[in-house]
Order: structure tokens, then C-alpha cells, then sequence
């Protein structure tokens, strides 16, 4: 340490600043590598003393999935829509990682209860990686899917690969703005767990997955209560999904009922839940300086 | 020399026992009583700390010391008052923190390491010594889970004491290990500070301060009482009694 001017010596220093590392979801990237620790973490942790492990990931949709199937298909009487599995396991895949996210993302900073009290890390890590750890469990749901509709004669055209990639775009943008809000709520009030339950078990029903949306414009017409329908963008994500992997696999494309300029609400959708993402963002880090006291 | 570490009358309120739920907030209402009961564990304080000085931090416990240094590390932000730092921190706060019990001493090592900071890359090239300061090579395959409290510590402590900082922050975790590994820990400690790196140190062992600070913080139910050389403040707090318990590093 020289003895030089104060001015001099700082120059050369880093600047004086708060600590604490408020930079965000920006911060979350720039730490990838713990990031990735995190969701391994999360992973080997979930999955330790578990017998089927990973496999779990295959049991609990494949039992929904047969679920759906034969009560809706067979006992109700749905199974005459044509590619009607393919319809419920396209938007169940999105419905599926929507709930995980929000059950995971919701409990993820109270769950790192310890680190979050007494480390400086970005906060925005905790939903993030479970965000990552729901992405690990659908991509292979994915694939099973892509194998089931190649087998039934799947031929997608342009509209349907950009429905499936606006339907991802918004599932993971919607998912990381529930996650990152309700993980704050969640150290204020813990009433948030009994709250994510309510909203997964509102998502699977609001959604054209298990029934139509034809049903839905039957009975609506094209009125108010439709459009409020359509403002849900896990539906709007299920339908595009449903416009890559299920209408593709129907003898006669047209006959695939979806509404109205569907990739372009998904456009307008993706914007909508990117300004969700941002505004969580801005919600977190405000009730995040309050984390390390209420936990 | 440019200052390290700047508080300019800093606070910090906890409330003590927060009516959160619905029918409490109703309750108290209809009382006209004030939901929430709080407490100033911090009270204005201000003081500047010098690039390369040691500061020990003294004070009994609730004056507010653990609350301080949790400002300083930017964990917990101030109701009013600003922090200011310069550079990275890291230090021996709640070393085991990051710990996960299922997981490895090798993968908690990892995983540690990337919560203080550090890469892929940095964390391959000190990992030998890491585990060659903690002395718990053969068991770095368990789950630390099954580690005892003071194998536990020791880890926790390695990998923290390896993280490269500005600032250096020692909350009271001395406490730990057998006299070897606690010799070993301030050797390593006068190391860091003979780098001319800060250090803030929060212990009730004065014989430790002495030999590890060059000037000390006295806090006193959330206010600054004192601030100047350590043998004074040990005199101030009345820590040099005849009858001390612990005066020469005795704490059990």
C-alpha cells in the first residue's frame, strides 16, 4: 500500500459502492457456472433417495396422460376427436411444466432459506434454476411426444414449427415471471403454497387440453367471456403447441378448430409476458431487500 | 489510503413479533393497538474503515454486531443511512451455510465455492488446497451429512478462507476445530490481513482481537460507543477484568 494522493490510489481501485449484488436476472447469467450447481443440486437432491428417481418424470404424466384418456375419452365420450390423445398430450406437456414451475419457483427462495440469510448471491438464481429443473424434466417429454406424432404421420408446415416455437417462448418467459413474484410473495406470506395449488388446479381446467377449443367457441361465440379465454397465456400456449404436434396429424388440417390468427396473439403474448418478466423482476428486487429479515 | 468500507449513519429496525395474518391485523385493530412492536438494532452509526486495516468489533450480544456485518456484506440493506463497500467480500460468516447435507464434501466444496464467487476454473486450481486445508481427504466422498460438527466446520471454513476478497469479514466462527486447526485458521487470517486486505472481525475473544486487529468498534445496544484502539475498547467493555473467563483464548 503506497502512501500516494487518495485520488491516485483510487483510480486504480474498484469504485466504492452498496454491497450486495442487485444486478438481477442479468447477475443470474452472468453466474451460469452456479447456476448450473444449483439446478444439479436441486436434481441430485429431488431424486437421492428416491427408487424410480428420474423415472418419476415419465410415471406421473404417463398416469395423468391415461387418466385424461379414458375418463374424458372413453367414459365421457371424447375419444371421437380425432388425434385426441395427441391433443391432450401436446397442451398437458405445457400445463405440466407451468405447474411444476409455479409449485418449485414458488417454494425456491424459502427453501434456500440459509443461503439467502446469510450469503450474497443474486437472488434471482433460486427461481431461476427451478425454472431449468422443470426444462430438464419436459425435454424428454418432448421427445416422447415428437416420436408419438411422427409415428401417426406428423407433417408440420411453417405455421406449425413457429406455433411450437411461440408456445415454448411463452411457456418459459410466463413460467420465470410466476416464479420470480411468487417466490418473493412466498417469504412475506406463505400463503402462496396454498395459492399455487389453487392456480395449477385452475390452469389444467381453463385450458383447451382435456376438452376442445371448439367447445369452448361453440358455447361462447366469439363474446366477452371468450376473449377473456384467450387472454390466458398458458392456453394461448397450449393451442399453439396443439397447432405444431396435433393438427398436423389430421387427415384434414382445416378440421382442427383453433381460433382466429393464432400465431399472431402468440406474437402479442410473447411481448406481454416479456413485460411480465420484467416486471417481476422489478417486483423481486423490491421485496428482495427485505428477504434476509422476514425468512 | 482510500477507504474500504464507509457507513454514514446507518440504522436498521426489526420488528419483533410481526401480525402478518388477517385475522391478527383484525384483532389488533379493533384493540386500537399498534400491530407491530419493533427495535432499533442499529442506531446512526457512522464510521469509515481504511483500506488494510483490521477492525475487531466488539460489543456484548444484541448490540447489534452480527446485524452490522450483515449490512456490510450487503446481505440485509439499511432503513436509512447508506453502505458503502469497495471491492469484493468474503469471509467467515455462517461458513457451513451453503452446505447441503445429501450432497458430497467434494460437490459442497464446488458448490461453495461458486456461491462465494469464484469459477469453474479457479475452483480446479485451489481445490488440492481446499481439501489439504481442511484435512478431510478421505472422507471427501461422503455426504457431509454424515460429518462431524467439527469435520463440518473445518470444510466450511476451508473453502471461505480460500475466496479471494477486498474485504474480509470473521463473525465469532474461531469457536470451531481442536487447537490445531485453530492455530492453523489464524495463521491464515494474519496472512490475509498481512495482504493488505481489510478485515472486520466480530469476536468476544479479546486475546484474538489483540493480536489480529489494530482498532476497534465497540457497539452498545445498536449505537457506536467507542471506536479507537483495542486494548482501550477491551478496558471500555470491561473485558479485562481479573475474573475473565476466557482471556487467554479458553472458549469452550
Amino acid at each position: 500500500m503506497s502512501t500516494v494522493g487518495t485520488r491516485a490510489d483510487e483510480q486504480s481501485l474498484p469504485p466504492l459502492q452498496p454491497p450486495g449484488d442487485s444486478t438481477g436476472l442479468f447477475g443470474v447469467f452472468r453466474r451460469r457456472y452456479l447456476l448450473k450447481l444449483l439446478v444439479q443440486k436441486e436434481l441430485r437432491v429431488r431424486y437421492q433417495a428416491s427408487f424410480l428417481g428420474l423415472l418419476w418424470s415419465y410415471i406421473k404424466p404417463l398416469i395423468r396422460f391415461l387418466t385424461y384418456l379414458i375418463v374424458i375419452g372413453y367414459v365421457i365420450g371424447l375419444k371421437d376427436l380425432e388425434g385426441y390423445p395427441y391433443h391432450i398430450f401436446s397442451g398437458m406437456i405445457i400445463v405440466t411444466a407451468f405447474s411444476e414451475t409455479l409449485r418449485a419457483g414458488t417454494r425456491s427462495v424459502t427453501k434456500n432459506k440459509s443461503l439467502v440469510r446469510k450469503m450474497n448471491v443474486p437472488r434471482e438464481m433460486f427461481p431461476m434454476a427451478s425454472v431449468l429443473v422443470t426444462a430438464y424434466h419436459v425435454v424428454p417429454q418432448f421427445v416422447v411426444l415428437l416420436i408419438a406424432v411422427w409415428l401417426a404421420g406428423w407433417h408440420p408446415d411453417g405455421p406449425a414449427l413457429v406455433a411450437g416455437v411461440l408456445s415454448v417462448a411463452i411457456l418459459v418467459t410466463f413460467s420465470l415471471a410466476v416464479a420470480l413474484a411468487f417466490s418473493a410473495f412466498n417469504v412475506y406470506y406463505r400463503d402462496s403454497e396454498n395459492f399455487t395449488e389453487t392456480i395449477a388446479h385452475l390452469v389444467t381446467w381453463s385450458t383447451p387440453m382435456i376438452y376442445t377449443f371448439e367447445m369452448i367457441a361453440d358455447r361462447t361465440n366469439g363474446n366477452w367471456i371468450e376473449q377473456v379465454y384467450l387472454l390466458n397465456p398458458v392456453a394461448i400456449a397450449v393451442m399453439l403447441s396443439q397447432r405444431c404436434f396435433w393438427v398436423p396429424t389430421l387427415e384434414d388440417p382445416a378440421t382442427g378448430v383453433q381460433p382466429d390468427n393464432l400465431q399472431l396473439r402468440g406474437v402479442l403474448m410473447l411481448v406481454a409476458c416479456l413485460a411480465f418478466v420484467w416486471l417481476a423482476q422489478r417486483i423481486f428486487s423490491r421485496l428482495e431487500s427485505g428477504f434476509a429479515e422476514h425468512l | 489510503m482510500a477507504d474500504a468500507i464507509v457507513c454514514e449513519s446507518v440504522s436498521k429496525r426489526f420488528t419483533l413479533r410481526e401480525s402478518r395474518t388477517l385475522k391478527r391485523r383484525l384483532v389488533a385493530r379493533a384493540h386500537g393497538r399498534e400491530a407491530n412492536r419493533s427495535f432499533l438494532a442499529l442506531d446512526t452509526v457512522t464510521f469509515t474503515v481504511e483500506q488494510g486495516e483490521s477492525i475487531g468489533l466488539m460489543g456484548l450480544n444484541g448490540s447489534g454486531k452480527s446485524t452490522l456485518l450483515k449490512l456490510i456484506s450487503g446481505v440485509m440493506r439499511p432503513d436509512s443511512g447508506d453502505v458503502l463497500t469497495r471491492g469484493a467480500i468474503a469471509g467467515l460468516i455462517e461458513v457451513t451455510a451453503g452446505f447441503h447435507p445429501q450432497l458430497s464434501g467434494r460437490e459442497n466444496i464446488y458448490l461453495n465455492a461458486a456461491i462465494l464467487g469464484m469459477s469453474e476454473t479457479e475452483i480446479n486450481r485451489k481445490f488440492d488446497e481446499i481439501v489439504d486445508f481442511s484435512g478431510i481427504e478421505k472422507f471427501l466422498d461422503a455426504p457431509v451429512g454424515n460429518y462431524s460438527s467439527g469435520m463440518y466446520a473445518r470444510l466450511g471454513f476451508s473453502v471461505a478462507v480460500s475466496a479471494e476478497s477486498d474485504i474480509f469479514i470473521i463473525d465469532e466462527v474461531l469457536a470451531v476445530g481442536d487447537p490445531p486447526f485453530k492455530k492453523k485458521c489464524i495463521r491464515r487470517i494474519k496472512e490475509i490481513r498481512d495482504q493488505g486486505r481489510t478485515i472486520v472481525f466480530v469476536s468476544h475473544n479479546t486475546t484474538q482481537v489483540q493480536r489480529i486487529c489494530n482498532r476497534a468498534l465497540v457497539l452498545e445496544q445498536g449505537v457506536l460507543t467507542f471506536d479507537g484502539t483495542v486494548k482501550d475498547a477491551i478496558h471500555k467493555l470491561r473485558y479485562d477484568d481479573e475474573d475473565d473467563v476466557d482471556a487467554e483464548g479458553g472458549e469452550l
